[in-house]
């Protein structure tokens, strides 16, 4: 009873706001993300063309900051008082499928096979039993930033490969009188994006394997994994291009132009598009010397609760077919600057030779997606291994299998059951 | 049958006390109470904010024990105490003590020392987050680079960063300590002082036994006030070192912090329940001891 008159005072809310449609408006879902001016933006163009589309359909977003909003979703969604379509980070899915929170998407619209061949293959992590749960309208990957002014000045090209990128990074950075850096070749910073390329970039650009098992299982307390270990630390120890530490954080030094090259993701295109005085272009992750090439790849996807029932669910069903269509991935582009999760509208011409998209999309063909257990802390487990090399003076073989067996225990004790 | 009328006049006012008192009464069950017996409850269960709670007995407190990072996080907890408590004690004693002689710009003075008190921690901390980086952006290190001095790493350390991550939250504490002292120095009578210059004392025994000795009230008061603050530091920590929270190599991270990373980046609610338990019941100690502190000065 009160959940019905909740409803229903939505939906008179919701009917207020849309006084054109108020008539028509027959079925009210909500939809929630988390706040990005950009992702709200572009849903609210998305809501009014499905609801052009679909006039006996409403659609209410609800958006929150990024700090609160796992939190948020977690205590409405069991409460049955949250949304009918939620978007979730891909990595918490497990979670609530397990819950039960999450209903499967209904396999005559969305048929697995038609969704395996025409979306890009990490979005199979989605998956569960033949059907599929979630889908993503974007997704994002790493590429490498460079700022155009300083290379010019050093009389480099951006780097291909990876002994490229340290030559780059020698040419280009500075030091004062003193010995202190001041302009870094490379950031760096397990803290910041760096812990996703050393996992499933360099340790596979050095012959490696990180995870086995279906993510289960750490590989990288191996040969493999030392010696991305060693090129990793040696950008800051032996050849001195970069500091973990510099300005604070990577993204800034390299905003502030102190920083000639710097790995991020696409998300981060935003951002720097609006800084003022910063030239910068966009390449490929640098190969390894044999041209093996690698990349990561994370998105948030969009699921329907199980809250959405009868014809709640349908409207939900029709809402999630058109933000996962085409047009909708490609508005998602132009507006939001995430990348397309279809080849299909990714690998467009136009698309993948875009001189800032272009790398990033390019990069998904040979992505792949880390199933996290909880991310902050296998993240933290990277940073903690760095740390106990580079101001605990420890050997660095030691602090790889003491960091592998730190991340075997978070994966243990996540699928003990 | 009960009527309001028929009752005593004590009885009467024992009802209207109990009206009033409801107020109170309730707003503390529901908001202290209730959620304290809950988080007790939690402790004993394993639970991740999504699925069903199910009970697990003592696990959590035996994955407590078994955890070498709580044993880390457990004694950082004591050193912000055990640094900051006696630190901020001396100095905001010292400039209270000074401060209560002058006359001159007493108020405009007295402003200044309170204004960080005012201040947001957060905003706080991230302008002193940015003091201690390195060259070419640290204000610190800059000054050190210019006299032609090696930098310091300050928070990018195991041993350095937590004195540096306390020091601003003593500086921020300092503005209430020092009206608390203020105060205190105040309510001292001066036939007392007066008394002590005619027989001529020194002033370090005017000091030792006259202020000192009457100050015991309110040194026991922001002992304790202080200690709880820096048991249960977070703000400062937090924002110093979002990046790496804690770190690095946890040396900075204090019971709090581990709580909230425990709860709210790992959804192990009956984990973070059961340091929650243990930080409560430090807190309780703490208080005890207030307790029986001011009752042995009566």
């Amino acid at each position: 009873m009160r959940t019905k008159l909740k409803s229903m005072i939505l939906a008179g809310a919701a009917a207020a706001a849309l006084l054109p449609g108020a008539a028509s408006a027959e079925v009210e879902i909500e939809y929630w993300q988390y706040f990005f001016d950009a992702r709200v933006d572009a849903m609210e163009q998305l809501i009014t063309s499905f609801e052009e589309a679909n006039p006996d359909i409403t659609v209410t977003m609800t958006h929150f900051p990024y700090a609160d909003y796992r939190t948020k979703v977690a205590a409405a969604i069991p409460a049955g008082e949250g949304p009918d379509v939620v978007q979730l980070f891909y990595g918490w899915l497990n979670d609530y499928i397990d819950a039960g929170l999450i209903q499967p998407l209904p396999t005559d619209t969305f048929d697995p096979a038609v969704i395996d061949a025409e979306f890009f293959p990490m979005v199979g992590a989605m998956k569960k039993d033949g059907q599929y749960y979630a889908l993503p309208t974007a997704v994002r990957s790493l590429a490498l930033f460079y700022n155009e002014r300083i290379l010019e000045e050093a009389g480099v090209e951006p780097p291909t490969t990876l002994d490229e990128l340290v030559e780059v990074a020698l040419a280009t950075t500075e030091r004062d009188g003193a010995g202190n850096i001041t302009q870094v070749g490379i950031t760096s910073g397990m803290t910041a994006q760096d812990h996703h390329w050393f996992r499933e970039v360099l340790i596979r650009q050095f012959g490696g394997e990180p995870y086995l098992d279906d993510y289960q299982t750490v590989n990288y307390d191996t040969e493999a994994g030392r010696a991305a270990l060693d090129f990793y630390t040696a950008l800051e120890t032996e050849h001195g291009v970069t500091l973990s530490t510099f300005m604070d954080e990577p993204q800034a030094a390299f905003k502030a132009g102190r920083a000639a090259m710097h790995i991020d993701g696409s998300f981060r295109v935003g951002s720097l598009a609006d800084q003022r005085g910063l030239r910068w272009g966009v390449t490929e992750l640098p190969a390894a010397a044999d041209g093996t090439q690698s990349n990561y790849s994370s998105y948030w996807v969009n699921a329907i609760t199980s809250k959405a029932e009868g014809e709640k669910f349908d409207a939900s069903v029709k809402f999630m077919q058109f933000i996962t269509s085409d047009e909708a991935m490609q508005l998602w582009l132009d507006v939001v600057g995430e990348l397309p999760a279809k080849p299909s509208v990714g690998m467009t011409d136009e698309n993948s030779n875009d001189e800032v998209f272009g790398p990033f999309i390019r990069g998904l063909a040979y992505a792949h997606t880390t199933t996290f257990a909880n991310e902050s802390s296998q993240r933290q487990v990277l940073v903690d291994m760095v740390s106990r090399i580079n101001i605990g003076d420890q050997d660095a073989g030691e602090s790889l299998t003491e960091a592998a067996a730190a991340e075997q225990v978070i994966l243990d004790e996540y699928y003990a059951d | 049958m009960f009527r309001y009328r028929d009752l005593t006049i004590r009885q009467k006012q024992i009802v209207w006390a109990w009206i009033f008192l409801a107020i109170p009464v309730l707003f503390y069950t529901v908001i202290r109470f209730y959620p304290t017996g809950n988080a007790i409850l939690i402790s004993f269960q394993e639970w991740n904010l999504l699925g069903s709670r199910t009970w697990t007995g003592l696990d959590n407190y035996t994955k407590l024990v078994n955890d070498p990072v709580f044993w880390k996080v457990f004694a950082n907890t004591f050193l912000y105490l055990l640094i900051g408590t006696p630190v901020s004690l001396l100095i905001s004693f010292v400039i209270a003590y000074h401060l209560d002689k002058l006359r001159f710009g007493h108020s405009f003075i007295r402003m200044l020392y309170f204004l960080p008190f005012m201040t947001s921690a957060v905003a706080m901390a991230w302008v002193w987050r940015w003091f201690y980086q390195g060259v070419p952006i640290g204000l610190f290190n800059n000054f050190l680079a210019g006299m032609g001095i090696a930098q310091i790493e300050f928070l990018n350390s195991t041993t350095n960063a937590l004195p540096a991550v306390l020091a601003p939250a003593i500086w921020a504490g300092l503005g209430f300590q020092i009206i608390i002292f203020m105060a205190g120095l105040r309510s001292i009578p001066q036939s007392y002082y007066e008394a002590a210059r005619i027989d001529g004392v020194s002033w370090w025994t005017v000091l030792w036994e006259i202020t000192l000795p009457l100050l015991r009230p309110t040194i026991v008061f922001i002992v304790v006030f202080s200690s709880i603050g820096f048991l249960r530091i977070f703000d400062h920590v937090f924002n110093m070192t979002t990046n790496n929270p804690g770190g690095p190599l946890n040396s900075t991270k204090p019971l709090v912090l581990m709580i909230y990373d425990t709860a709210f980046n790992s959804f192990d609610m009956g984990y973070a329940a059961a340091q929650t338990v243990v930080l409560f019941t430090i807190l309780l100690l703490v208080s005890l001891l207030q307790l029986w502190l001011l009752r042995a000065d009566r």
